[in-house]
C-alpha cells in the first residue's frame, strides 16, 4: 500500500461529483469487524455509489475506499479492511489491515476506525474490539444486528457498556441503514483514543516491549509487543529491523504461540467480566434456529450435492440462454450502425472508425449480459451464505486433489475471471493448498473464453435437441467447461507430488447465518464489474483492434500492389465476376499486410493444429487477452468485405479454404476449442499471479504449461477428426 | 498456559483416552477443557473455542468431514474438519 502524503490535494484528486461541499480536510477512518459482522452493508451505507475498488475486480482487493459526506461541512474518505477475527493475521488478505495499523507515520493512517460488532456474537467481536483499544486507536462501535438480537432475547445495557469499553457505541441495523445517520454524527467529531486498557503485557515481558519501544520509536507497549510477535510479517520493516527484533526475541526466549494463546484467554476472561454486567439474555426461542434447519436441507448427504449441482446448471442456463437475446441485440445492433455508417460515408478514417474501433467495440460490450449475469449470481451466493456451505460440502472431495474446500470459491469465481479468482485464493491460510488452487484456476473456463466457444460451437454445431430435452450445443459447451475442470483437478493433483508440503492446512471457518441478499450490494458488485470489464478489457481490446486494423490494411512497401496487380492480370484469363474479383484481391492485400507477414511467419508453427495465417493473427493478439480473438476475426474478416455482411457468424461461414469450401470444419472448430479450453491467453492473470505469489516462476509455469497442454491436445484433436 | 498438552503435566497423563469434540454424537455436547495443538489453538481461541465453552456437534457434511460445531449458548456454528475436532479435549 503507497504511503500517500496526506494534502487536501490528493484528497481533492478522489473526489466526489462537484457540487457536494467540501469543508475542512476529509477524515481518514477505517471500517474493522469479523467477517460477516455487516461491514460490507455498512461501507456501502455509507459510500453508496461513491466508491473506488483497488486495480482489479474482486471480492477480496487490495483496498476498497469510498468517500462519505457525513454533516454539510465534513467529508470522510473510508477504507472498507478484510474481515478478521483478530489482529493476529492468519491469511495474506488479513495482513493488509497489520500493514497499515502499525504504522503510524504512514499517510494513510487512519484518524480513527469504525468497529463493526455483531449484537449476537458479542463476545467474539469484542476480541478484535480489545485488540484495537490496547493498540490506543481511537474507536466507534457499530454495535449491528440489533434487531436479530432482540428477537434472540439478548438485552445490551448500552449505557453501561459504553462506560465499560470507554468509546461511542451506535446501535444499528446496517442492512436497513437504522442507525447510519447517528454514526455519521459520531463519525464527524474527531475522536480520541479509549482511555481504557484492556490488557497488559505481562511483567516478565517488559524488558523485551520497552527495548522493541525505545528502538523503533513506538508510541505504545502493545504495539511493541505486536513486533515482537509478527515482525517477519510486517512489509514495512528493514531486513536489518527485522534481524534485531529476531536476535532480540530470540535473547528473551519470546514463545510466540503460547504467549498470544495466554492473551486471547487474559481477554476473553476480561470480557466475559464486561457481558456479565452489561448483557442478559432470556432464551425466547427453544427450536432451533432457522439457519441450522435450512442446514441440514443444503448439506444433507444426498440432497446437498443435487442441489449443489441444480444451482451450477442454472448458472450454465443464465449464462447460455438467458444472455442469448440481450447479446442478439447487441451484435446485430452493431452490425446495423457499422452498415448504416458505411453506406452514408466513405473513407480510410471512416473505414477505421467501422471495421477497427466499431468492430473491437462490439466484441467489448457483447460480453456485458453474460458478465453481469455471472458476477450476479455468484454475488447472490456469497450474500446468502450459501458459498460457506458449498466450501464445507466439497473439502473431503477436493483432498485427495490437494486441495481444500476453500479452493471451491476461487475456481467457481474462475468461471467468471480468473483474476478475482486468484485474488479471492488469499483467504485459504496453507501456502501449498493456496499455490496449487492459484495455478490451477486459470483452467477453468472464464467468462473470456465464452465469447469464443460460443461463436465456434455455432458455427459446426447443429441447434437440435439431444436426448430429448438438452440443447446439442448446451451440451456441447458443458463439455468443454467439464473438460476445463477436469484439467484442473488432475493438474491439482500432479502438483501436489511436485510439491512438498511444509505447512498443514486449516479448515476452521464460521458459517454465516443464512440471510436474504441484499440486492443494492449484488448490484453493485454486478455495476462494479461491469465497469471493470468495459475500462480495463475494453480499452485493451479496442485498442488491439485499431492497431490490428492498421496492420492489416497497410503493408511494407509496395507488396500489397503487387500482390493486387497480380490478381487483376488473371481476371481475364479466369473469367472472375466483379464480386470474386473484389474478394480475391482484398484477400491479396490482407495476405501481404504487416498482420498477414505476422501470420505467415507462425503458419509453419500451427499448421499441424489446422489454422491458416489468418487464425494465427487471432492466437497472437488473444495473448494479450482471450477475448480480443472474436474482436481480432471480426476485424480481419470486415477488412474488404462488405459492411452488409451482417454479424460475425455471417462473416466466418462465408470463410473459404484454398479449395472454396467453407474453412472452418469440426475439426479446425473443435482443434480451435480445445486450444482455447488449455492455453494460458491473459496477460492479466500472469500478472496477478505474479502479484499474489511474488515471483515469476508460477506465472512462467503456467504459461508453459498450460500453452503445452493446449498445444497438444489442440494437435490431437484435429489430426484426429481431419 | 494449562490448556496445551505440552506444557501440562496434567492433560499428558492419558490423554489418549480422552474425549475430543471428534467424538460427540451427533446432537450431543460437552464442554472445552483444553486445546491440544499450540498452533491450531491460536485459530480455535480467536474463533471462540475457549476452555469453559459449551460445543454441539449440529451436522457432518455427507462424507463424514468436516463437522458442524455449534459454540456456546451464543449459537454461531463453525466448521471444522474432524483431524481439527480431534485437539478440542472435552472435559469429563
Amino acid at each position: 500500500m503507497a504511503a500517500t502524503e496526506r494534502t487536501p490535494a490528493t484528497a481533492e484528486s478522489l473526489a466526489p461529483p462537484a457540487g457536494l461541499a467540501a469543508g475542512p480536510q476529509p477524515l481518514r477512518i477505517a471500517l474493522i469487524g469479523n467477517p460477516n459482522s455487516g461491514k460490507t452493508s455498512l461501507f456501502n451505507q455509507l459510500t453508496g455509489l461513491n466508491q473506488k475498488v483497488g486495480n482489479f475486480p474482486g471480492v477480496t482487493v487490495d483496498r476498497k475506499s469510498g468517500f462519505a459526506q457525513l454533516t454539510p461541512a465534513q467529508r470522510a474518505e473510508i477504507v472498507d479492511l478484510p474481515g478478521t477475527y483478530s489482529l493476529y493475521p492468519k491469511s495474506l488478505d488479513e495482513k493488509v489491515i497489520t500493514d497499515l495499523l502499525y504504522d503510524r507515520a504512514a499517510g494513510n493512517y487512519p484518524d480513527f476506525v469504525v468497529v463493526t460488532v455483531d449484537a449476537n456474537n458479542l463476545r467474539r467481536s469484542l476480541l478484535l474490539f480489545t485488540q484495537l483499544g490496547d493498540l490506543g486507536l481511537p474507536a466507534v462501535l457499530a454495535l449491528n444486528m440489533m434487531d436479530v438480537a432482540e428477537r434472540h432475547g439478548i438485552r445490551i445495557d448500552l449505557p453501561a457498556l459504553e462506560r465499560e469499553l470507554g468509546v461511542p457505541i451506535i446501535p444499528m441495523n446496517a442492512r436497513k441503514g437504522i442507525g447510519v445517520a447517528a454514526l455519521k454524527i459520531v463519525m464527524a467529531q474527531r475522536l480520541d483514543a479509549a482511555p481504557e486498557r484492556f490488557w497488559e503485557p505481562d511483567e516478565a515481558l517488559l524488558p523485551l516491549v520497552r527495548q522493541i519501544r525505545y528502538y523503533f520509536d513506538l508510541h505504545n507497549d502493545y504495539l511493541a509487543l505486536h513486533y515482537a510477535q509478527q515482525y517477519r510479517h510486517i512489509g514495512f520493516l528493514s531486513a536489518d529491523d527485522k534481524a534485531y527484533l529476531q536476535e532480540l526475541t530470540h535473547k528473551y526466549e519470546f514463545d510466540a504461540t503460547a504467549r498470544q494463546a495466554a492473551e486471547t484467554i487474559a481477554r476473553y476472561g476480561r470480557i466475559n467480566d464486561i457481558l456479565l454486567e452489561t448483557v442478559t439474555v432470556t432464551r425466547t426461542e427453544t427450536r432451533e434456529p432457522i439457519s441450522n434447519r435450512i442446514d441440514k436441507v443444503l448439506t444433507h448427504r444426498i440432497g446437498g450435492y443435487l442441489i449443489f449441482l441444480s444451482i451450477l446448471f442454472l448458472l450454465f442456463q443464465a449464462i447460455f440462454a438467458w444472455a442469448q437475446y440481450p447479446m442478439d441485440w447487441i451484435d446485430q445492433g452493431i452490425a446495423a450502425l457499422s452498415a448504416t455508417i458505411q453506406d452514408n460515408f466513405d473513407g480510410p478514417l471512416v473505414r477505421l472508425l467501422t471495421e477497427g474501433v466499431l468492430a473491437g467495440l462490439g466484441g467489448v460490450l457483447i460480453f456485458i449480459p453474460q458478465i453481469a449475469l455471472l458476477f450476479g449470481f455468484l454475488a447472490v451466493l456469497e450474500e446468502t451464505g450459501y458459498m460457506a456451505r458449498v466450501t464445507f460440502l466439497m473439502d473431503k472431495l477436493m483432498r485427495p486433489f490437494g486441495l481444500s474446500g476453500k479452493s471451491v470459491v476461487p475456481m467457481i469465481s474462475g468461471l467468471a475471471c480468473a483474476v478475482p479468482a486468484i485474488m479471492g485464493a488469499r483467504t485459504i491460510e496453507s501456502w501449498k493448498d493456496r499455490m496449487i488452487t492459484i495455478f490451477v484456476t486459470p483452467l477453468m473456463s472464464c467468462s473470456a473464453r465464452i465469447p469464443v466457444y460460443t461463436v465456434l460451437v455455432a458455427l459446426v454445431v447443429p441447434d437440435q435437441a439431444a436426448w430429448g430435452i438438452f440443447n446439442l450445443r448446451g451440451v456441447t459447451l458443458m463439455g468443454l467447461y467439464l473438460l476445463g475442470l477436469f484439467s484442473a483437478l488432475g493438474s491439482a493433483w500432479a502438483l501436489k507430488i511436485v510439491l512438498k508440503a511444509r505447512e498443514r492446512s486449516y479448515f476452521i471457518m464460521e458459517f454465516p447465518v443464512y440471510q436474504w441478499p441484499r440486492w443494492k450490494n449484488v448490484g453493485l458488485t454486478i455495476y462494479q464489474k461491469v465497469q471493470a470489464f468495459v475500462m480495463q478489457a475494453g480499452k485493451v481490446i479496442v485498442a488491439i483492434s485499431v492497431l490490428l486494423w492498421v496492420l492489416a490494411t497497410y503493408g511494407p512497401g509496395q507488396k500489397q500492389e503487387t500482390a493486387e496487380a497480380q490478381v487483376r492480370q488473371q481476371v481475364p484469363a479466369q473469367g472472375w465476376n466483379e464480386e470474386e474479383t473484389s474478394r480475391r484481391v482484398a484477400s491479396a492485400r490482407l495476405e501481404n499486410s504487416y498482420a498477414g507477414s505476422f501470420g505467415r511467419a507462425l503458419e509453419p508453427a500451427i499448421r499441424p493444429l489446422g489454422y491458416d495465417w489468418k487464425i494465427g493473427i487471432a492466437l497472437l493478439t488473444s495473448f494479450a487477452a482471450r477475448e480480443v480473438f472474436v474482436g481480432t476475426i471480426s476485424t480481419i474478416y470486415s477488412v474488404g468485405q462488405d459492411a452488409d455482411m451482417g454479424t460475425l457468424q455471417d462473416k466466418l461461414r462465408a470463410e473459404k479454404d484454398a479449395n472454396g469450401q467453407p474453412f472452418f470444419t469440426p475439426a479446425r472448430a473443435f482443434s480451435l476449442l480445445v486450444f482455447y479450453v488449455f492455453a494460458m491467453q491473459c496477460m492479466s492473470t500472469l500478472a496477478v499471479t505474479y502479484r499474489e505469489t511474488k515471483s515469476w516462476k508460477w506465472p512462467m509455469a503456467q504459461l508453459v504449461y498450460m500453452t503445452g497442454l493446449a498445444y497438444v491436445a489442440a494437435l490431437a484433436v484435429y489430426q484426429m477428426l481431419a | 498456559m494449562a490448556f496445551f498438552r505440552n506444557s501440562s503435566p496434567l492433560v499428558a497423563a492419558g490423554v489418549a483416552a480422552r474425549r475430543t469434540a471428534k467424538d460427540l454424537r451427533l446432537g450431543e455436547s460437552g464442554t472445552i477443557c483444553c486445546l491440544e495443538d499450540p498452533e491450531m489453538a491460536l485459530k480455535l481461541l480467536e474463533m471462540g473455542c475457549v476452555p469453559g465453552v459449551q460445543v454441539r456437534l449440529s451436522g457432518r457434511a455427507p462424507l463424514g468431514d468436516p463437522l458442524m460445531l455449534v459454540l456456546g449458548d451464543q449459537e454461531y456454528t463453525l466448521s471444522v474438519r474432524a483431524s481439527e475436532a480431534a485437539t478440542i479435549l472435552l472435559k469429563e
